[in-house]
C-alpha cells in the first residue's frame, strides 16, 4: 500500500480526508517505526553495555543467555501447547502469552545469572555461563522440536524471525516504560563504563563499587533486551554490530559519547533495515532478522577492512 | 629540610604476608615492619617469587594480610572505604588496559573519578589538576593524542599522570620499568624521584633495576628469604644486605660500582 507524502503527514496529524490511510498510518506505521527507533536504539545500548562490561568485542546483547531464555518460554508455549491440548492450547498461543513466555524466560536466565554474579568475582566467568545457560536452554527447545508437529514449528520460527509490526499503542506503552527504566539505569552508569575501560583493579582503586555497578549494568541489558526480544522477537545483529559501527566513526570509547551516539545510530539504523524489509511498492514484508544481517554484516567488514585497525 | 620533619604515611607492623585457603595457610613473607616517609622515593626489590606482588597487593588492599597491621595516614588499612582509599592512594599496575582508544588527555582525566560527580563531569579545579599533572610529566605536546599511538615509555608517563591527577598521598607502581628500553628506564625513576620531591607525594615502586634504585631511591626495601628489611641504599650496602638477594653461583654485588656483576 503505498500513500502519497503529503497525506502522510495529515494523517499522523489527523487531519487526513482518507480515512483508511489515517488508520494504517496512525494504528500500523508509526507504531511500527516507534518500535523500531525502540528496538534499534536499545538492543545497541545493551551491545554496548555487555562489550564494556566483558571487555569483549563479540559480546552482545544476548550474551548473559537473554534471548535463549525468551525463545526458551516462547518455546514452551507454542510446542507445548500440544501437550495442554483442546481450547486451552489456542487461548495459549495469542500474542500476550508470547510476549509474557519470552519475558519470563528471559527474566528466569537474568535471575539465575544475577544470583551467580553475585558469588562470582570474576566477570569472565558471568559470561561463560551466560553462554552455558543459553546452551542448556537451546538443548531444551531442540528437545521440545523434535517432538513438535510441522505448524508448530513454523509458527515458532515465524516468531524468530523477528518482527517490528503488530504492537497496539497498548503494547507500545508497556514496552515504552520499561525501556525507559533501562535507559535511565544506563545513564546512571556512564562514570563506571568509563571507568571499566581501565580494567577491574583500576576501577577498584578509583574507588568503584564493583558488584554494586555490574548488577546495575547486567540488570539494564537485561530489561532491554528482554523486553526487545519479548515484544519483537530475538533480532540478531543489531547489538552487536551498532557499537562498533559507532565505534568507527566516532573513533573513541568515551561513553559519554558513545551512549548518545549509539542510541541515535542504533534507532536510524533499523529503522533503514525497516523501511527495505517492507520493499517499497510492493507487498510483501521480509523477515527484519534477515535484513538486519544482510545490510549490517557487509557495513561492519567494510568498516573494519577500511581502517585496518579495529579501534575497541 | 625533610630529615628534620619526617612525616610517615605508611607503616607495617609485624605485617605476614601470604595465602591462605580453608586447609592451610602458606605464608610468604612475615615480620614485615617499614615506614615509608613523606617526600620519598622508595624502591622494593627482591628475586622473582620472593613476594613483592604479594606485598604490594597487601599494601593496597586488594588481598588481606595474614597477621599484623597496616596504617595509611595512622590510619587502620581495613577501616578505610573504597572512595577514602582512592583518595589516598593511587595505583600503576601491569595490567593492560581494555581500550586505548582514549585521548592522553581522557585518560588522565579518569584519575579524577573519586572526585567527579555521578556522571563524571570535570569541574575547573579537576582541570587545573589534570593539566598540572600533564605539565608534570611532560605530556603538553602528547595531550590530543590516542593512546594507542604512544610508545611504552609514553603510555608508562600517562598512567603515572593519571596517579598524579588521583591527588593521593601515596602512589604505588608495580615494575613500572618492565618492557622499557635502559634509557626509558632511568627516564621514568628519574621522573618518579623529581616528582616525589616536587609535589612531596610518598611513591613506592617495585622493579628489578636494582642499579638505578641505589642511584634514585630515598629508601629501599630488599626482600631476600630471610628477611624485609628497609633502609637508605647506602646503608643497605654497608650492611652487605643486597649479597643475600640472589643465590651466589652467577652474579655478585660489587660495593665499590654499587652494582652487580657476571662472575
Amino acid at each position: 500500500m503505498s500513500i502519497p507524502f503529503k497525506e502522510v503527514f495529515n494523517s499522523v496529524f489527523g487531519v487526513s480526508e482518507n480515512e483508511s490511510w489515517q488508520y494504517i498510518i496512525q494504528d500500523y506505521r508509526l507504531p511500527k517505526a516507534i518500535t523500531a527507533i525502540l528496538v534499534g536504539s536499545g538492543l545497541g545500548i545493551s551491545g554496548l553495555l555487555m562489550q564494556t562490561l566483558f571487555r569483549n568485542p563479540l559480546a552482545g546483547p544476548f550474551v548473559l543467555g537473554i534471548s535463549s531464555g525468551a525463545s526458551f518460554g516462547v518455546a514452551l508455549v507454542i510446542l507445548g501447547s500440544g501437550l495442554f491440548g483442546g481450547v486451552f492450547a489456542t487461548l495459549l498461543i495469542s500474542k500476550w502469552s508470547i510476549v509474557i513466555a519470552a519475558s519470563l524466560g528471559s527474566f528466569l536466565v537474568l535471575l539465575a545469572v544475577l544470583l551467580v554474579s553475585s558469588k562470582v568475582r570474576d566477570t569472565m566467568a558471568i559470561l561463560i555461563i551466560g553462554l552455558m545457560f543459553g546452551s542448556i536452554t537451546a538443548a531444551v527447545v531442540s528437545v521440545l522440536s523434535y517432538f513438535s508437529s510441522a505448524e508448530q514449528l513454523q509458527q515458532y520460527i515465524f516468531w524468530g524471525f523477528g518482527s517490528l509490526g503488530n504492537l497496539s499503542w497498548n503494547e507500545l506503552f508497556i514496552f515504552f516504560c520499561i525501556y525507559i527504566f533501562g535507559i535511565l539505569l544506563t545513564i546512571v552508569s556512564i562514570k563506571a563504563l568509563n571507568t571499566f575501560l581501565l580494567g577491574e583493579n583500576y576501577a577498584k582503586s578509583l574507588g568503584l563499587n564493583i558488584k554494586q555497578s555490574r548488577l546495575i549494568i547486567i540488570l539494564a541489558t537485561s530489561l532491554l533486551a528482554g523486553t526487545i526480544t519479548a515484544f519483537a522477537g530475538p533480532i540478531a545483529f543489531i547489538g552487536l554490530a551498532i557499537p562498533h559501527m559507532t565505534r568507527q566513526l566516532f573513533n573513541t570509547s568515551n561513553h559519554k559519547i558513545l551512549l548518545p551516539a549509539v542510541f541515535l545510530f542504533g534507532a536510524i539504523v533499523m529503522l533503514i533495515c525497516d523501511s527495505i524489509a517492507q520493499l517499497p511498492t510492493s507487498d510483501y514484508t521480509l523477515p527484519i532478522n534477515a535484513i538486519t544481517s544482510l545490510i549490517g554484516a557487509p557495513v561492519v567488514i567494510w568498516l573494519l577492512v577500511r581502517k585496518r585497525k579495529m579501534s575497541f | 629540610m625533610r630529615e628534620k620533619n619526617k612525616h610517615i604515611i605508611l607503616k607495617t607492623e609485624n605485617l605476614s604476608i601470604g595465602y591462605k585457603s580453608k586447609k592451610d595457610t602458606s605464608v610468604i613473607a612475615n615480620n614485615i615492619n617499614i615506614e615509608l616517609n613523606q617526600g620519598e622515593l622508595i624502591g622494593l626489590v627482591g628475586a622473582n617469587g620472593i613476594g613483592k606482588s604479594t606485598l604490594l597487593r597487601t599494601l593496597t588492599s586488594i588481598q588481606q594480610p595474614l597477621e599484623g597491621n597496616i596504617h595509611l595516614n595512622e590510619k587502620a588499612l581495613e577501616n578505610y572505604s573504597a572512595i577514602e582509599l582512592a583518595k589516598t592512594m593511587s595505583l600503576v599496575l601491569t595490567e593492560q588496559l581494555m581500550s586505548k582508544n582514549l585521548s592522553v588527555f581522557e585518560l588522565i582525566a579518569l584519575g579524577r573519578q573519586p572526585y567527579t560527580n555521578w556522571v563524571g563531569n570535570l569541574s575547573e579545579n579537576d582541570f587545573s589538576i589534570i593539566n598540572k599533572a600533564i605539565e608534570q610529566t611532560n605530556l603538553s605536546n602528547l595531550k590530543h593524542r590516542k593512546c594507542f599511538e604512544l610508545s611504552d615509555g609514553q603510555f608508562q608517563k600517562v598512567m603515572i599522570a593519571r596517579a598524579l591527577a588521583q591527588d593521593t598521598n601515596l602512589i604505588i607502581l608495580d615494575e613500572p620499568t618492565t618492557h622499557l628500553d635502559m634509557y626509558h628506564k632511568a627516564y621514568i625513576l628519574k621522573l618518579l624521584q623529581k616528582l616525589a620531591k616536587d609535589t612531596n607525594k610518598t611513591i613506592l615502586f617495585s622493579s628489578h633495576e636494582i642499579d638505578l634504585a641505589i642511584q634514585l631511591c630515598n629508601t629501599m626495601v630488599v626482600m631476600t628469604n630471610s628477611q624485609v628489611i628497609s633502609d637508605s641504599p647506602y646503608n643497605l650496602i654497608e650492611k652487605s644486605v643486597f649479597e643475600s638477594l640472589f643465590p651466589k653461583d652467577l652474579i655478585n654485588f660489587d660495593k665499590k660500582t654499587r652494582s652487580f656483576k657476571v662472575k
